[in-house]
């Protein structure tokens, strides 16, 4: 028996380990990452392209004009969008791992329980934030800019959204029993999620035409990802937005550590 | 900390239960330094049950579990860093190689690459798998994958390797193999195997047993002593009153 290995050193092999075998995974599913960016690119293409000829959006801050270009208003909305379906993808990805056993493989590992899956987390963030940049930079040649300080600005603030998104995604893993259920999950949390924020429009444009959906708007929290994704872009930091990240990445990821916890959990009610 | 000349495994009066079924009622077992234990049970006897509370991925709710004298619940870390574990269902990667999943699961143990490497090599050559190092898991058969999944249980040198029902959809050779692999560990190496079957034909008579039936230990000893001149599938049957078709499933 070794126990040297257990150690701080053995802790960043394990972290190292666990992302490299993602983007492993990743880098040998090219449909995984060609849908990845096709998605937000048909938004950007055409649907935000259609949207222009119709008419530019009034917003305030980050924006310096008054009146933004379309597809500009919608591109942090489009990021957010990318690590929301991977998110949701590397819950599915757990869910899969479950059924077939190879969660079993992490779940023995002499680490932390939290520490596995806070790892197996930030694999899917790292994943993401590369799905995003490969965006930005085709959006970059389409016109959309940002200055090098909202390049390097918006890593932040993408490491923390992942970590909200993917934190969600770890629990609802948890709580999905097989893979048939998922695809329930994907349509009551993605759509909803991804609709109802302000992602697609400003949320004053929202209080416009209905109060109530204004409401579910501003209590989605994918709304404050997209903003801090915004303002980070435009090298600012929303305050609002950052509390609520980083609070609701706290709640869902204590939430999906138990339950993971063999003691407490989900998992130890479930026979698999 | 640790039990002081502690068997490779000791489990104590645990019971375990999903809702209102008790699937594990009072089990106790010890497996001693370098021995091979068989865990015999029908299916839905509460094997897979028992390794899943042995391994942690569910809690020992009543009892004890310690491995290395390392309690499982108290000192998890040291109690899993020396137990390999082989799954029942399969538990590779299918899309990568079996060296990259040898590294994965070298990194899940805190080892770096290099080591990985050479400690892959060395535990794929022990299995006869070297020549598919560099193979996908998926083109691998139901047998070369199993004992792929041995190297992999191996690679941080655990002094317990637990198997359930490994042999399971293999064909007769692919079984020969998978056995005599484990056995060669056993008695090259002095590592403690529990084997969880329920096929009779992979216990010799030498090998302790331990008879599992509706979550209760009917008879801790060696298969000889069990059987007592007959053949142990008769004895199994008189144990436990299982239909000899539940045996043969």
């Amino acid at each position: 028996m070794n126990l040297g290995h257990v150690n701080w050193h053995g802790h960043l092999v394990c972290f190292h380990g666990i992302v490299w075998r993602e983007a492993l995974r990743f880098t040998k599913q090219r449909e995984r990452f060609l849908s990845a960016l096709v998605r937000p690119l048909v938004w950007l293409f055409i649907f935000a392209a259609g949207f222009r000829s119709a008419y530019g959006v009034v917003v305030g801050a980050p924006y310096e004009m008054s009146n933004v270009p379309y597809e500009v208003y919608i591109a942090p909305g489009l990021c957010a969008m990318i690590q929301l379906f991977n998110g949701m993808q590397s819950s599915l990805s757990m869910v899969y791992d479950r059924e077939t056993g190879a969660m079993r493989t992490l779940l023995v590992s002499p680490y932390p329980r939290w520490f596995l899956l806070t790892s197996k987390l930030m694999a899917g963030v790292i994943v993401s934030i590369a799905q995003v940049y490969a965006f930005l930079l085709v959006a970059y040649f389409w016109g959309i800019e940002a200055s090098i300080t909202g390049y390097l600005a918006v890593l932040p603030a993408l490491m923390l959204s992942g970590m909200m998104l993917g934190a969600m995604g770890l629990f609802l893993s948890s709580a999905i029993r097989q893979l048939e259920n998922f695809a329930g999950v994907m349509n009551f949390v993605i759509f909803p999620m991804f609709f109802a924020s302000s992602a697609l429009y400003p949320l004053w444009k929202m209080e416009e035409s209905s109060v109530v959906l204004f409401e579910i708007c501003r209590f989605n929290p994918f709304t404050y990802s997209v903003e801090l994704i915004r303002f980070a872009l435009y090298g600012q930091i929303n305050a609002t937005a950052f509390a609520v990240v980083v609070s609701v990445t706290a709640f869902f990821l204590c939430a999906a550590i138990v339950a993971y916890d063999p003691s407490k959990g989900l998992i130890a009610r479930k026979r698999s | 900390m640790k039990t002081p000349q502690a068997a490779a495994l000791n489990v104590e009066r645990v019971s375990h239960s999903f809702g209102k079924t008790r699937a594990l009622d009072d089990v106790s077992l010890s497996i001693r330094s370098g021995g091979f234990t068989a865990l015999l049970g029908v299916n839905g006897a509460g094997k897979t049950t028992l390794i899943s509370l042995i391994t942690r991925l569910y809690d020992n709710i009543s009892g004890k579990i310690e491995i290395g004298g390392y309690d499982v619940r108290r000192n998890a870390g040291p109690a899993l860093a020396g137990l390999g574990v082989v799954f029942q269902s399969r538990s590779l990667d299918v899309g990568l190689t079996v060296r990259q999943n040898m590294r994965y699961h070298a990194a899940l143990h805190g080892i770096g690459k290099s080591e990985a490497r050479r400690r892959g090599d060395l535990v794929l050559d022990r299995v006869g798998l070297i020549g598919q190092a560099d193979m996908k898991v998926a083109a691998l058969s139901g047998g070369q994958t199993r004992r792929a999944e041995i190297a992999r249980a191996l690679l941080h040198n655990p002094r317990l390797l637990l198997l359930d029902e490994a042999t399971v959809g293999l064909d007769i050779q692919s079984r020969r193999d998978v056995v005599s692999t484990v056995r060669g560990l056993v008695r090259e190496e002095g590592v403690a195997v529990l084997w969880a079957t329920h096929l009779f034909d992979e216990i010799d008579p030498q090998d302790d047993v331990v008879v599992l039936h509706r979550g209760r230990v009917l008879a801790r000893d060696s298969s000889a002593a069990l059987a007592q001149g007959t053949n142990l599938s008769d004895a199994f049957l008189a144990l436990t009153g299982a239909e000899p078709v539940d045996v043969l499933a």
